[in-house]
């Protein structure tokens, strides 16, 4: 279809009409240069997005345990109660389709006064007990040393894990922590590691990075609380469903509690897989949009150059007289006519993908593409598969904005070529 | 060469319109032929169906002892670029390509490869003396020279019959007799040639004159040309 003498016809016939060939060309760089904006745009929020959520597990359950609000097997309501490490091990045994359960004990900071010191530099952070699992949910990056492992919880050591801004603010950058001392609402422990969150939009009981990280089983004897704990997260293993995991745990619980089956007020159940749903299907509202719109701009593109042609056919009805007079076959003419709209579609998308592109690489470059906690907007780029899919979507509107041209070219007889007028 | 046997087309309108009642006519090889007549007399629609650009009702068109019916649209294209060759009134050369690029055109529709199709209508367009306006557009030629070039697009494909609609309509006298003159050259070199003109004058340059009137064919007068003086009798 496109050999030299044919591409030389067809360029014939655009190139004649300069202006008008390129208006009409507007209209479908225009559309995919919009498209193409509004895509990258789209991906970059949702990136911005993402990376305010990375590293925390999406198919985690946040539970804390609250007063009774049903008086049960003797008890009153508003009874104060607290999960334990056995009722840790119950669900693990007992419940199938929880990948990991992580129990946590995390003591506030409060009156913001300074609680945690190393020498006399001191900040105020809340202090969290955890246990080695808990970086497999809400996971963090160790800068220095490790994270919290299980020979610390069996021997309830004296260690801790320092969030990021902790180490910076008492400790400081210049000074390797590892082995140092510090100490936190009055007791010292040695420092083990240095971490830093993913992010800082989503975190359980503040930002990991303004915390220090010790063994839960150590928390739990500093604070004289026995084997209980806060509250405690798991996460769903593939193929269960999160809420009917909730609901064996939640009955579990209630069991092992002496609390009503019917009471729902003795939780609080946080659940970040309907959140994180939420925000997917925010992203695929937001995509759905984008191309609507795109497809739209592009659409009116290509009803410009169908409408174009079609004037263009209607004065060029001699010329296609005589080209049928001559020999040319119906198929000719409608490749022709087709050629022509294809070959100016995909002109002008290609500069419209190209120009998009490379506007919004300038606007990358400004935007940047590390996360920060500012930034809502990040690495606005289209992926290679989106710029294929828009190249497909111009050819397509290429061949559309040529039927009806063609259908009508197809139409003058060569008779009409000879009609003295 | 042409065999028309009671060729019959009505026009469906508003009001149906017989234009043509029943055709019989001969053109053997290498005639040259007028068709005479004023305007209504169905010679425009005689020269359309000859040419193949339009269909007829009833009767039989051979052409180059081939039946010439009810033909789709791209055996029609096939049978006009290859046998026939068309001289308009108006040239109707596609003004936004060469002389040369229009002489080619048919052979790019036979699917011949450029260069060779530059060549041959090089060679056409050297022997109507046009060889220096190879490049120019249509715009930039005078009449004669236009006319030149389309004789010489209907010549390329080397057709059975050249078919000329008032191939000098558009013409002065001098360059209508510069026209008629290379006409009656190519017919001298075997190519049958009908042409369809009110003028008297042209068509007493041809042998066989065709008087058409009412869709009839009234009588057909044989001529001698070369007992003309064509210089003085052409307009």
């Amino acid at each position: 279809m496109f050999d030299i003498d044919n591409i030389n016809e067809i360029w014939q016939t655009i190139a004649r009409n300069k202006t008008r060939s390129l208006l009409t060309a507007f209209g479908v760089f225009w559309g995919i240069f919009i498209l193409v904006i509004l895509l990258a745009c789209g991906n970059g929020f949702d990136n911005g997005l993402r990376s305010q959520i990375e590293g925390f597990a999406t198919n985690s359950t946040f539970l804390i345990t609250t007063p009774t609000t049903e008086a049960y097997k003797g008890y009153q309501k508003g009874r104060n109660w607290d999960v334990n490490m056995s009722d840790i091990e119950a669900i693990e045994k007992k419940i199938k389709g929880v990948d990991k359960v992580s129990p946590i004990f995390s003591q506030w900071t409060y009156n913001g006064e300074n609680n945690v010191f190393y020498g006399t530099k001191g900040g105020n952070f809340s202090l969290k007990g955890v246990i080695p699992n808990y970086n497999e949910i809400d996971r963090c990056k160790v800068l220095y040393g490790r994270f919290i492992n299980e020979t610390d919880i069996v021997e309830a050591r004296k260690v801790c894990v320092l969030g990021k801004k902790a180490y910076e603010d008492i400790i400081g950058t210049d000074k390797n922590p590892l082995g140092l001392m510090i100490k936190a609402n009055g007791i010292y422990y040695h420092v083990v590691g240095v971490i830093e969150a993913y992010n800082n939009k989503v975190s359980i009981s503040g930002s990991i990075n303004e915390t220090i990280i010790l063994p839960l089983t150590t928390m739990q004897i500093a604070y004289n609380t026995g084997d209980k704990f806060d509250f405690f997260m798991f996460t769903t293993a593939r193929g269960y469903n999160t809420k009917d995991l909730q609901t064996e745990v939640k009955n579990l619980l209630r069991e092992r509690h002496d609390i009503s089956p019917t009471d729902e007020g003795a939780f609080v159940c946080f659940d970040f897989e309907e959140m994180f749903t939420m925000f997917e299907y925010l992203f695929l509202g937001i995509k759905i949009l984008i191309w609507i719109v795109g497809i739209g701009t592009l659409l009116s593109g290509v009803v410009g150059v169908s409408n174009i042609m079609l004037v263009t056919i209607k004065e060029r009805t001699r010329e296609i007289g005589v080209r049928r007079a001559l020999g040319a076959k119906p198929s000719i003419i409608i490749r022709q006519v087709m050629a022509e709209s294809l070959l100016l579609t995909i002109l002008a998308g290609i500069v419209g993908l190209v120009l998009g592109v490379a506007i919004m690489a300038v606007v990358s470059g400004f935007v940047g593409n590390t996360p920060s906690d500012d930034v809502m907007f990040l690495d606005p780029q289209i992926g290679f598969g989106a710029a294929i899919a828009a190249s497909i979507i111009v050819m397509l509107s290429g061949l559309l904005a040529g039927v009806l041209p063609a259908i009508r070219a197809i139409q003058i007889k060569a008779i009409d070529a000879i009609r003295e007028e | 060469m042409i065999k028309l046997e009671n060729i019959n087309k009505t026009y469906f309108g508003a009001q149906p319109l017989h234009v043509l009642k029943g055709i019989n006519l001969d053109v053997t090889e290498g005639e040259l032929v007028s068709i005479m007549g004023a305007s209504g007399s169905g010679k425009s629609t005689l020269l359309n169906i000859l040419g193949i650009l339009d269909n007829y009702d009833e009767g039989d068109y051979y052409l180059a002892g081939k039946l010439v019916k009810n033909l789709s649209e791209n055996q029609a294209a096939e049978f006009r670029n290859k046998l026939i060759g068309f001289i308009f009134q108006s040239f109707n050369l596609i003004p936004f390509k060469t002389a040369l690029e229009n002489v080619a055109l048919p052979l790019f529709y036979q699917g011949v490869n450029r260069k060779k199709r530059n060549t041959m209508a090089m060679e056409y367009l050297e022997r109507f003396g046009l060889k220096d306006w190879a490049e120019h557009y249509p715009n930039e030629l005078s009449g004669g020279q236009k006319q030149r070039v389309s004789i010489a697009r209907a010549l390329v494909t080397s057709p059975k019959i050249i078919l000329a609609d008032e191939p000098t309509g558009a013409l002065d006298s001098k360059t209508s007799a510069e026209v008629m003159q290379i006409l009656r050259e190519v017919n001298a070199t075997g190519i049958t040639m009908v042409i369809v003109t009110h003028e008297r004058g042209i068509a007493n340059l041809t042998r066989k004159i065709v008087h058409l009137k009412d869709g009839i064919i009234e009588s057909i007068e044989e001529n001698d040309p070369d007992k003309m003086d064509f210089t003085k009798e052409i307009k």
